[in-house]
């Protein structure tokens, strides 16, 4: 595709949870816990509310069409703020200083005075019904042609268990969101700009790891098309794809647009009840249907059907729309006959809402209040493919196309937080702000300064033992012996399903120190932290490998060895070396470093010859 | 510049456009596009543009004639709370139409009438309220209502609503209902705690109550007698609890159905009346470990005062002589408890005995903010010692209960 000529404009929202001791306003820690280990359940419904201008958002009025009862789970680690039965702390300073730090990494300006904001949130992943959040600085950039328009320091949503139900653990953790300009102009530039903007964040040292630690969501428009937002891309390869099948998608809704407009069509005002056509039908779905309703959409014949997005229709989008009223989706004559709907079924279908050949008539079906609302909701996805493309927010599908969320949101679904007074940002509060190394900085100085090839030094800084790697190093152990085995030993270890996650830091210091001493021979490491990783204590691990060599007793051993080979060694002269060296590894490995069981072979190898 | 006014102003290098929402101390709050609140020096901002009114019509409330009347009397709090752009705090300014609007399951329970005798912060009621606030619902209840709801703060609804409670008999429920979290949040507990005090003022209650939320969950409200019920949390939806009696009715959600308790009052148990007096020259001492004496000076003057004392009800022994002189200056004294749980013995220890010879009266277990209410309301009615000691200690209102009974 030629995204220039497409006119892509992109830009993304990168959400990062950040590592502080307690939330951002309560003072819970902010660890995750295990369903399993909750103590209690509260029950809650939601309603949106008007906001100081004196409006329903449009997004938090989405959700209100289905007035939903939700379910929180609660552990010894949340308290009354998560359970929306307290008043908020204040912003919780340690957050905001890491927030500060980022902006300032990024070049931007603070705000002289911050206001706590309640963004509308009625999906029930805020038990408030709304995420506390509020703009610290703007106007940074990345690179050379990006520009970052702001940073927000927000609370972190409650981790959805079902459907209806959430885990108030998360709920409340820091969360920065960091929301660049839209001046990405091909997929591969929105990863690019997305994987920067983490190792930026991952240089403070203060962010969480790990998955759902961080989400992306992408912005995307192409000229007449309309802007949509993405939420919750988790992997930065699959960035360009998405943003790829957008464009697609857009180009395809633009193309049904013209195509609709040439033909005329129309879009009726409301759907017909239909139910009784279906009553004796094999169609399992419509047969227990309380109520079916359908709607002829004229001159829509193989537009609804037609593939805007790899596995995705434009009745997929009207779907989208239908399941808002909690119908199980739509069927639609230009799939049918199919799933049980007989011809004849259809052709009873088509003569009822007076269809014609170049017509498509939709139909849902549930309680008679699901249908009705569905079928409008159709019908006004229907009008919009006339119009064009609807602003909307959408939810990443596992390949890479996405699923209609909700209509963009307003800027109605902002109102202050009363609760927390606003927050002066002084000059000295960002002066003394030490700046961390960045990453890739890190990686270059790792590369100069211990002469480790650039990979493994890139590697090293951007894992989270860095700070271990310096350590180690900083006490005088062999930068190559900390890489290999932080990034050797410990990969191949958890390649082989030994899981050395539990074993602190300092252990793994101590053993290094103990290798770089000759205490303990570099061989025996995965052994030792294999047996570490079963359960042993670090002592019984290292004696678990067998006491160390002497080099007198290994002398011993060599020449033993070498005299019981002394005729293969006589005839194979230096090349014998090799495949001593082979029965000799089988009796002390791991007992001795390798390096010196060859010199000493070597040596009596040449006293034979 | 006032809210509302478009202005420029350039939080970073560039200059962006905003709405004018406030200014306090140098600085000026601006709503930027994104929605986002951001305080700015003043002096940085320029002016647009006048903003243009944000009138938006209201939808008119449409009332069912064929359902049954309330009166829904609404004087601020919480239940009733928006937030204000001058102070960017939360205030009550809605009136009673608005709650129904805010509301919109309301119409389909009922017809209202609305009234407003005062608006106002809870903490900031005076008796003196109390007296117009029974006066307008005595006027709803002659005039028809089959129940009355009246919307107050939480901080102080327990005093109000014991006040009715003296001042009024009431063949119909007359229900106090407030909420925890303020309205505009969409999880406020406003809703639900309406449409419950609805079914119960619809209920076959006859009494002055009070109805909260029972738990944390949005799933079933409390019906508290006015006369002992308390705010025991500052924050939970269920910080009012009935303290030494069960509920009196419990109110399902969202099928709100009720359920009256064996002890509750029913509907058309009274005939309508009126006693509005109130002797406002009365006081609550909290006795502490330490407290002077000299204290006491303050409270010359007070035609009543009760003393929260510790356990049984006591103060030091070195009170006990002021305490003396206020009776025999015509200050009429009751003993409550801090232990709020429990009741007044002043016969067990010295100290008890003392107080009593002194002419301290033993508010048996009455709560203290209950027997301050009540003390005034009898001041109202009677100069008479001897009456004003026997109304005192009698059951008027269920304020009283003559047996501490197992189990609560």
């Amino acid at each position: 595709m030629d995204y220039e000529a497409l006119g892509l404009r992109a830009g993304i929202e990168i959400h990062q949870q950040l590592n502080t001791e307690e939330k951002l306003f309560c003072r819970c820690p902010t660890t995750l816990r295990n369903i399993e280990e909750r103590n209690g359940e509260i029950q809650r419904y939601l309603r949106a509310t008007v906001s100081e201008m004196g409006t329903i958002d449009r997004a938090a009025e989405e959700e209100m069409k289905q007035m939903r009862f939700f379910r929180y789970y609660t552990y010894d680690s949340t308290c009354l703020i998560e359970d929306d039965d307290e008043p908020p702390a204040p912003m919780n300073p340690e957050a905001l200083r890491i927030t500060l730090t980022i902006a300032k990494l990024l070049s931007m300006t603070p705000i002289r005075q911050v206001h706590t904001m309640r963004k509308m949130v009625i999906d029930g992943s805020n038990t408030t019904g709304f995420q506390r959040t509020a703009l610290i600085a703007v106007e940074g950039a990345v690179g050379e042609n990006c520009q970052i328009e702001s940073i927000c320091l927000e609370e972190e949503a409650a981790q959805r268990v079902t459907d209806a139900t959430f885990s108030l653990d998360r709920l409340g953790i820091p969360l920065v969101e960091i929301t660049t300009a839209p001046c990405m102009h091909t997929p591969e530039e929105v990863r690019d700009v997305a994987a920067y903007i983490g190792m930026i964040l991952r240089s403070t040292g203060r962010v969480k790891r790990g998955l759902g630690t961080i989400r992306q969501d992408v912005n995307i428009s192409i000229r007449d098309g309309a802007r949509i937002e993405i939420k919750g891309v988790q992997e930065l390869d699959l960035i360009p794809e998405v943003v790829s099948r957008e464009v697609q998608r857009q180009v395809h809704l633009l193309a049904i647009r013209d195509e609709l407009n040439d033909r005329g069509a129309t879009v009726p005002e409301d759907g017909i009840d239909i139910t009784d056509l279906f009553q004796a039908t094999k169609s399992s779905i419509l047969k227990k249907a309380q109520c079916i309703m359908g709607a002829t959409l004229t001159g829509f014949a193989g537009m609804v059907g037609r593939e805007i997005q790899p596995d995705r229709r434009l009745g997929s989008e009207m779907s989208d729309y239908a399941k808002k009223c909690g119908v199980g989706g739509i069927f639609h004559t230009d799939e049918l006959p199919a799933y049980g709907v007989t011809e004849d079924e259809v052709a009873a279908l088509r003569e009822r809402c007076q269809a014609g050949p170049e017509d498509c008539v939709v139909i849902v079906s549930g309680s008679p209040d699901q249908a009705s609302c569905a079928i409008r909701l159709v019908l006004k996805r229907a009008r919009m493919a006339c119009e064009g493309i609807p602003e909307e927010t959408r939810k990443m599908l596992p390949e890479g196309s996405s699923a209609y969320m909700r209509p963009l949101p307003g800027a109605a679904r902002m109102y202050p937080e009363t609760d927390i007074l606003p927050l002066e940002i002084t000059s000295e509060m960002i002066d003394t702000i030490v700046l961390p190394e960045l990453l890739s900085e890190k990686a270059r100085r790792y590369a100069d300064e211990f002469g480790i090839d650039e990979a493994v030094a890139r590697q090293i800084a951007f894992s989270e033992r860095f700070t271990l790697f310096e350590e180690a190093v900083s006490t005088g152990i062999k930068p190559s012996l900390v890489a290999r085995t932080l990034f050797g030993t410990l990969r191949e270890l958890s390649r082989d399903g030994v899981d050395c996650g539990g074993i602190p830091d300092s252990e793994i210091l101590d053993l290094l120190k103990r290798v770089e001493d000759g205490s303990v021979a570099k061989e025996a490491m995965p052994d030792i932290l294999r047996a570490r990783a079963g359960g042993a204590d670090l002592e019984g691990a290292v004696a678990s490998v067998g006491p160390l060599f002497s080099v007198a007793d290994l002398e011993e051993i060599v020449w033993r060895i070498v005299r019981e080979r002394e005729a293969f060694i006589r005839e194979r002269g230096d090349a014998a070396l090799g495949p001593v060296m082979g029965v000799v590894m089988k009796e002390v490995r791991g007992r001795i470093d390798g390096q010196i069981v060859a010199d000493v072979l070597k040596r009596s190898i040449q006293k034979i010859l | 510049m006032k809210a509302g006014d478009r202005v420029r102003c350039s939080p970073g290098r560039e200059g962006t456009e905003g709405v004018f929402i406030a200014e306090r101390d140098g600085i000026a709050v601006v709503k930027l596009k994104s929605g986002y609140n951001i305080g700015v020096p003043a002096s940085d901002i320029e002016f647009i543009s006048s903003g243009e009114e944000m009138m938006m019509q209201p939808p008119s409330v449409t009332q069912n004639p064929d359902l049954p009347l309330f009166s829904i009397i609404s004087t601020g709090g919480t239940i009733a709370s928006r937030v204000d752009y001058r102070t960017g705090a939360v205030t009550s300014q809605s009136t009673a139409e608005e709650i129904i609007r805010a509301v919109p399951r309301l119409a389909t329970l009922g017809r209202y009438r609305t009234r407003q005798p005062f608006i106002t912060l809870s903490e900031n009621i005076q008796p003196s309220m109390w007296m117009d606030l029974a006066r307008s619902v005595y006027e709803e209840i002659t005039n028809g209502a089959r129940g009355i709801i009246v919307t107050h703060g939480t901080d102080t609804m327990a005093y109000s609503a014991s006040a009715l409670s003296f001042m009024l008999k009431t063949p119909v429920p007359v229900i106090f209902v407030g909420s925890q979290r303020s309205a505009d949040r969409p999880s406020s507990d406003n809703v639900m705690n309406t449409l419950c005090s609805v079914a119960a003022a619809d209920s076959d209650l006859g009494e002055v109550a009070v109805c909260m939320h029972a738990t944390q969950s949005d799933d079933i409200c409390a019906i508290h007698r006015a006369t002992r019920v308390r705010k025991m949390h500052t924050s939970r939806r269920d910080a009012f609890q009935s303290i030494g009696i069960p509920p009196i009715a419990t109110v399902s959600y969202p099928d709100l159905q009720v359920t009256p308790g064996p002890d509750a009052i029913r509907r058309a148990s009274d005939e309508p009346s009126l006693a509005d007096r109130l002797e406002e020259r009365c006081s609550l001492i909290s006795f502490h470990p330490g407290m002077s004496p000299a204290i006491l000076e303050g409270y010359r003057g007070c035609r009543g005062v009760v003393i929260t004392g510790t356990g049984l009800g006591h103060t030091s022994t070195e009170l006990i002589g002021g305490i003396r002189e206020l009776i025999e200056d015509g200050t009429t004294v009751i003993m409550t408890t801090q232990c709020l749980q429990g009741r007044v013995c002043d016969r067990v220890y010295d100290t008890g005995r003392d107080l009593m010879a002194a002419g301290v009266i033993g508010g048996e277990d009455m709560l203290p903010e209950i027997a301050l209410v009540k003390l005034m309301w009898v001041l109202g009615q009677t100069d008479d010692q001897e009456e004003i000691k026997r109304m005192m200690q009698a059951n008027l209102k269920g304020e009283i209960n003559r047996r501490s009974v197992h189990g609560l």
